[in-house]
């Protein structure tokens, strides 16, 4: 499961680009709208950041459930999970923190005890303890499994923090986004800003999973050899050259 | 299943009558909980009234802590002869959550007592506390000895099962409390929606730790 270079270097360049152009749309294309004024560039950033967090951990529930089956496990399947829990927490971390700066203008409290605030706060401390049970030392089988099983009981909030919005009444807005009726929500330029926005940050994702997993790789790498390295090295240490 | 369920939890409540953890030091440690409540709300009867179901669920939450710590302490360290004995591991997972959710039911019934007495709280309307205790009982004991078992036999068990468990156990919080309240404040039709919710918790966690708890008792 490697990527050649030049396609994780493409994926950060593509970030890059479609990053600027964001930016670009999201300050000086998109006008201000009448219910939220300029705060509503935040569009840009907010509904991707969320949802590529849910993607991370989407990626880790798969790869936990391949991994606990006999027939799909292989140790891949176990370090994509670590990663891609790693990058999902960060983009929880970011969702939080624009919702948060967001919010404080516009609801006039920077954290309320809304249902999606909440099970989105508690989706973030759920990954934080599965990443620290990731570190605790264990023999590399344990520990998978017992990642896999802590992701999967975890991921079970994920629903629930995405339909709070219906389920609940929250002061949380409903979706922004309508597949069908792009128009329904938003105008043109904001439309573009977000979709600028999910591709910007979509490859941004995808490269920082990519470097993730391979320093995973690296790490697992590492541990599987580094022993039987230093022990040659010793052997070599004691070794004496005998001149012919 | 059911008899290997029956077997399990019957060794757990022996060795724990047997030790009186339970009763000596669990129990005290929830009861100290609701007084430390009471001093840190200034003994003032209308805040602690108000705030009676919230206390009376994280008191729980804390000795439910204990109570699933104890329970995976059990075996450690001889993991091994639970799995070796052949015993069904979902009979294994429902005797150990058994114990647990008997501890927790007779914790409650204490700390019940307690919110009445010292809080002064009055319960308007008993089916609905019942019902309420009784599922957040099975979700939190389910729940409990899934991640105990865990994080059994690790070093830093003290410190990871709060950090792992507590987060999980938040809709449980959340739903018996607002079902509490309903039940306190007389209002007993509110809180059907939130029995449902912890309804769900205790038949997921319930069904994942019968499916799941095998794959948890082969590590060691």
């Amino acid at each position: 499961m490697t990527t050649p270079r030049w396609l994780t270097k493409a994926l950060g360049l593509g970030a890059l680009a479609f990053a600027l152009a964001a930016a670009i749309d999201g300050l000086w294309v998109m006008g201000p709208t009448a219910e939220q004024g300029d705060y509503s560039r935040l569009l840009v950033v907010h509904p991707p950041v969320a949802t590529l967090a849910y993607v991370g951990f989407g990626i880790t529930a798969l790869a936990s459930v391949l991994y606990l089956l006999p027939r799909t496990r292989r140790r891949e399947w176990d370090l994509l999970a670590g990663a891609s829990a790693e990058v999902g927490v960060v983009f929880c971390g970011l969702t939080l923190v624009t919702g948060s700066i967001w919010g404080r203008p516009v609801w006039g409290v920077w954290w309320t005890w809304d249902a999606r605030l909440t099970a989105e706060a508690l989706l973030f401390a759920l990954f934080l303890g599965y990443l620290a049970l990731r570190r605790v030392p264990a023999s590399e089988h344990v520990r998978a499994r017992r990642c896999a099983i802590a992701a999967l009981i975890a991921c079970l909030d994920i629903p629930i923090d995405h339909y709070a919005t219906s389920w609940w009444q929250t002061l949380h807005q409903g979706s922004s986004i309508d597949l069908l009726q792009p128009d329904k929500h938003l105008d043109t330029a904001h439309n573009i800003g977000l979709a600028l926005g999910f591709v910007a940050l979509g490859l941004a994702f995808a490269w920082l999973l990519v470097h993730r997993y391979r320093v995973e790789k690296l790490e697992a790498r590492y541990e599987d050899e580094a022993l039987s390295l230093a022990l040659e090295a010793r052997q070599a240490e004691g070794r004496v050259e005998v001149p012919v | 299943m059911w008899r290997d369920a029956a077997l399990v939890a019957g060794k757990d409540l022996r060795i724990e009558a047997r030790s009186r953890v339970a009763t000596n030091q669990v129990a005290p440690f929830a009861m100290l909980v609701l007084v430390l409540f009471a001093f840190a709300l200034d003994p003032n009867r209308g805040v602690l009234k108000q705030a009676a179901s919230g206390l009376y669920w994280v008191a729980v939450l804390f000795s439910a802590l204990l109570a699933v710590q104890r329970s995976a302490a059990i075996e450690a360290g001889d993991r091994d002869q639970l799995r070796m004995s052949g015993l069904d591991p979902a009979g294994v997972f429902l005797g150990k959550a058994g114990a647990v959710a008997a501890q927790l039911v007779a914790l409650e019934v204490l700390l019940g007592a307690g919110v009445v007495v010292l809080y002064g709280a009055h319960i308007a309307s008993v089916g609905l506390v019942v019902a309420a205790c009784v599922l957040a009982t099975v979700g939190l004991a389910a729940a409990g000895t899934l991640y105990a078992s865990l994080a059994a036999g690790l070093k830093v068990r003290e410190t990871l099962l709060p950090l792992l468990l507590l987060p999980v156990a938040a809709p449980v919080l959340l739903a018996a409390t607002e079902a509490w309240q309903a039940a306190l404040g007389g209002h007993p039709g509110d809180g059907t929606q939130w029995l449902e919710i912890l309804g769900a918790f205790a038949v997921i966690y319930v069904a994942f730790g019968v499916v799941g708890y095998g794959a948890l008792m082969e590590e060691a």
